[in-house]
């Protein structure tokens, strides 16, 4: 019992002298709550996705007007009694009142769309469950194979909107969400292999002297870190492959895109992750506060990088701050290619900000890099 | 012989102490060459310094009489001494692994011929035992065929059987002409290895030579050592002395004399033992007998 009590207090005092690793212990269920405190927060229970094209001229102009209702936030039975109420058409068409009297539908998320052809991509994908098109003549759009388009097209019916908007149908097969959410789990496992695995391991090869070692050999720190890189990426290439078409034997993944684009993503992704490694792991051989590092880089991209959810409909601010995250690029491109049916050229952008991205993390890694 | 490696006034200075003071030494080709000294004496940044593994405050470090440089590392082993290797490599694989990083290794074979590691070829190297984990570390820096060959306390924590068998290696090592930097605790270990002793202590080298000569200067005559309970000296004892819990040590450059005082005086000679000085002793007498960091 003695010897407990002196491993537990040699313990806690180890603990609480590792500033570092202290303040990451506080640091990071702080920022791991903060993170999914943001992503649900403003009650985001809505059930149904509906894109509508003009939603934010609509709105400045009823701003204007003083008579904007907050879309979703209208009284339960608001979508039902709305169109005789406005029906009268006081400030607009019959149309222009149903849409007003839809947009008051409560636990649907109206998401501002400015690229119709894109949306209605989405709908033909189940993606979206309706689009709208508020600019001019108010008119919809619908998969009839979806039956959360049926439901939400039933809503705007009984808004009025039945004769007064022009109906089209758009064919289309469904993305499940297990299509929808594939390339963001190849990209987090990709994410999660490489930080751990490069990062983490050179940090146990500082403090196990491996790298000493290596020092005194005529290794140099490049030889060492383009090793660390073309490892790494062969394996976790070779276990996103594996995922992914074992994956698809038995579920039949849609993927409307190359193969090859999806290898270039993937395999640029992949040295981008394992660069940011590298970086993190430039200089300390202190295997918690290494933990803590890759944990504060994994965390908040797992959850901010659209992995799970469309970041569609969210915060700009939000949006742009996922836009600092590698993951995010990765699965926006690996998403296009496998989803839309996107060609390499159209995520270019994508590429650029990983390709950027690299340079930064191994060129700070590199300045950084230190082998004790 | 000429030199191989020469350090000349290094000095290295941390923010709050200056570990290394102003050393210069003289390493012979194709000799074993001892550097000594308790903790915290500087011969760890010194040998670091002279492997080139850190850069010194001032001063040079000269191989073949030429700065430190690339070829440098092509040219000595350094064997570390608690340092981990890769996980799950097998023996082989880790002497394969580094003779990759070299132009023109020794054959692994060889190399674990030479160290005695046939038996353990295939063994992973976390589940070696303390010796054969030490002549793994040895193979590793024999691998490039080394000119020079830094040993750090190679044989720390063996048993007597493994460290007179990792001496036999060093010798084998030795009469291939190989220069050899050793550090060590063990003062048995640099008399029976070393060709030419350092004794450092806060920085500087306090004495250098051959084993023999240093015991030679520093030490005339033997040590009468006897019971504690047989023998108590009195104030007025013309010899030096030393005690312990368990005896009482005379140094004495006359033993017939000294003997035949301590029998006038009726002292019991039972358990009395005659010994030499030793490296151990003038260690102790150069550096202290406090205990340091």
């Amino acid at each position: 019992m003695r010897a407990f009590y002196a491993l537990f207090v040699a313990r806690n005092k180890e603990f609480l002298r590792d500033r570092g690793t202290l303040a990451w212990n506080f640091l990071f269920p702080f920022l791991a709550v903060a993170a999914i405190a943001l992503v649900f927060s403003g009650g985001n229970r809505e059930l149904y996705k509906v894109g509508v094209v003009g939603l934010d001229a609509l709105r400045a102009s009823q701003h204007s007007a003083g008579t904007a209702p907050q879309a979703g936030t209208a009284p339960a039975g608001a979508a039902a009694t709305a169109p005789s109420a406005a029906g009268s058409t006081a400030d607009g068409s019959p149309a222009q009142a149903a849409v007003r009297a839809f947009l008051q539908t409560r636990y649907v998320q109206f998401v501002p769309v400015h690229d119709l052809a894109a949306a209605q991509d989405k709908v033909r994908h189940h993606l979206f469950d309706l689009v709208l098109d508020v600019q001019g003549q108010p008119r919809y759009w619908v998969n009839p194979t979806n039956p959360k388009g049926y439901f939400l097209e039933r809503v705007l019916w009984s808004a009025g909107g039945r004769s007064a908007l022009p109906r089209e149908e758009l064919q289309g097969r469904e993305i499940r969400y297990i299509d929808w959410l594939l390339p963001g789990v190849l990209a987090m496992n990709m994410m999660f292999s490489c930080l751990w695995g490069v990062g983490y391991v050179i940090v146990r090869y500082r403090k196990g002297l491996i790298l000493r070692r290596l020092k005194a050999s005529p290794i140099t720190a490049v030889q060492f870190i383009c090793a660390q890189i073309a490892s790494r990426l062969v394996l976790v290439l070779f276990v996103t492959a594996v995922l992914f078409f074992g994956l698809d034997w038995m579920l039949d993944i849609y993927n409307a895109g190359s193969l090859l684009a999806l290898f270039v993503v993937f395999a640029i992704g992949g040295i981008c992750m394992i660069a940011l490694g590298i970086l993190l792991a430039s200089r300390t051989s202190n295997q918690e506060l290494a933990g803590g590092l890759l944990n504060l880089a994994t965390w908040p991209m797992m959850f901010l990088s659209g992995i799970w959810f469309s970041l569609e409909g969210s915060s700009p601010w939000l949006i742009q701050l996922s836009r600092v995250f590698p993951l995010t690029h990765l699965i926006d491109a690996a998403r296009a290619i496998m989803v839309d049916g996107a060609t390499l050229s159209a995520v270019l952008p994508q590429l650029g900000w990983l390709v950027a991205m690299t340079a930064v993390f191994l060129g700070a890694g590199a300045l950084l890099f230190r082998w004790e | 012989m000429s030199a191989i490696l020469e350090a000349r006034e290094l000095v290295k200075r941390y923010p709050k102490v200056t570990a290394v003071d102003g050393l210069s030494l003289s390493i012979a080709e194709g000799t074993c060459f001892g550097l000594l000294g308790p903790n915290g004496a500087g011969k760890t940044t010194t040998v670091e310094m002279m492997e080139g593994l850190t850069p010194p405050s001032s001063g040079e470090v000269r191989f073949r009489g030429q700065p430190l440089d690339r070829h440098f590392k092509q040219a000595v082993g350094i064997q570390f001494q608690s340092t981990t290797l890769q996980d799950f490599l097998t023996t082989r694989e880790c002497i394969e692994l580094f003779a990759s990083f070299y132009p023109s290794p020794l054959p692994t074979a060889e190399v674990m011929r030479m160290c005695s590691l046939e038996a353990f070829a295939d063994q992973d190297n976390r589940k070696l035992s303390g010796g054969q984990r030490q002549r793994l570390y040895l193979a590793l820096a024999l691998v490039n065929d080394p000119q020079l060959l830094f040993l750090d306390e190679p044989t720390t924590g063996l048993d007597p059987q493994a460290r007179q068998n990792f001496w036999e290696l060093i010798r084998s090592i030795k009469a291939k002409r190989k220069t050899i930097v050793l550090t060590t605790h063990y003062m048995e270990e640099a008399y029976a290895l070393c060709d030419e002793i350092a004794i450092m202590d806060r920085g500087r080298i306090i004495a250098q030579g051959t084993p023999e000569a240093l015991l030679m200067e520093h030490f005339e005559g033997v040590w009468l050592e006897l019971p504690r309970g047989s023998f108590t000296p009195p104030p007025d004892f013309p010899w030096k002395v030393y005690a312990t819990e368990a005896l009482v040590g005379i140094h004495t450059a006359n033993v017939n004399e000294t003997l035949r005082h301590l029998m006038a005086q009726q002292v019991s000679l039972e358990g009395l033992r005659v010994k030499a000085p030793t490296l151990d002793d003038l260690f102790l007498e150069l550096t202290g007998r406090e205990l340091r960091a």
